[in-house]
């Protein structure tokens, strides 16, 4: 009986899981769209000519069944990285996006160094 | 230990200054020069006039294809008219208009008065299509190869150092 139970709510907690995956939200990707032709606003900030034209070809990408990384992935390939916001993890950017961990573990190392030393003293 | 710290301030130091050497020197004005060399795919220009559609394999058929977004209500495309008007006479190169977000009565005036220089005439009523070209502001000019490679991308109206660009290109 434990068992189906666990089997049921397992079932439940992937289909929930997969169908919250399908579900693009346009709105943030405008959030995340940079308005090229603005001044620091995104595209869902912004009611310029492009933003317009870009809302629309999001819409229809949407539409079409296009993952939220794929519409990023072609509006980059068409405008350059600059148009996200939040750029994607690659080997030019790669120290953007580690540097804190690595200052994080340095800092952290170099702490515990100084609190073993004063330990020791 | 005082060895590692200084070490470390060290380092983060030459850190931001290498960033700032970099960064200072880099060209902030944003451009969608990234294109270049890049195939452009899945066009589908609908034709001026009819209810038709140029494709890939219609511009594969020209040994190179200048794209010219534009229309009548754009101030700077009245200026690069004349140019476009000079390209047209060379033979190795077509002209594909595309007609954007225009009225299509001042669009046909607009090219009764100024001279058609295109080749083919093709209209994006909601500018859906420009974003497939990294259009971002009118006029803009693509120089496609017959494979569709992106040769030259110019932003803004065609002056006469790209004209003679496009002519060293073409020939």
């Amino acid at each position: 009986m434990k068992f189906k139970l666990i089997l049921l709510i397992l079932f439940f907690k992937f289909s929930f899981l997969h169908g919250a995956e399908k579900v693009v939200d346009q709105n943030s990707i405008y959030k995340n769209l940079r308005c090229l032709v603005c001044q620091g606003q995104s595209i869902g900030d912004s009611n310029s000519d492009f933003a317009q034209t870009i809302k629309l070809v999001v819409k229809d990408l949407v539409e079409k069944g296009k993952t939220e990384d794929e519409i990023y992935s072609f509006m980059a390939d068409k405008y350059g990285e600059w148009i996200v916001f939040n750029p994607v993890f690659n080997k030019t950017n790669f120290l953007l996006w580690s540097l804190p961990y690595i200052i994080f573990l340095i800092g952290g190392f170099l702490i515990f160094s100084l609190f073993r030393k004063s330990k020791k003293n | 230990m005082q060895r590692i710290i200084k070490i470390t301030v060290l380092i983060i130091f030459l850190f931001i200054i290498g960033v700032f050497f970099i960064s200072l020197d880099k060209d902030t004005n944003y451009n969608t020069k990234n294109l270049i060399g890049k195939n452009i795919s899945k066009i589908n220009l609908e034709y001026f006039n009819e209810k038709k559609f140029y494709t890939e394999e219609d511009l594969k058929k020209n040994n190179y294809t200048l794209v010219n977004f534009w229309a009548s209500w754009c101030a700077p495309c009245r200026n690069e008219h004349p140019l476009l008007l000079k390209l047209s006479k060379e033979k190795n190169l077509k002209l594909l208009g595309v007609n954007f977000k225009d009225k299509k009565n001042q669009a046909k005036i607009f090219l009764k008065d100024l001279g058609n220089p295109y080749d083919f005439l093709a209209k994006d009523e909601f500018g859906k299509q420009s974003i497939n070209f990294g259009i971002y502001g009118i006029p803009e000019s693509i120089l496609l190869n017959n494979n569709l490679k992106v040769l030259q991308k110019f932003v803004g109206p065609l002056t006469l150092k790209d004209y003679n660009l496009i002519i060293e290109i073409i020939n």
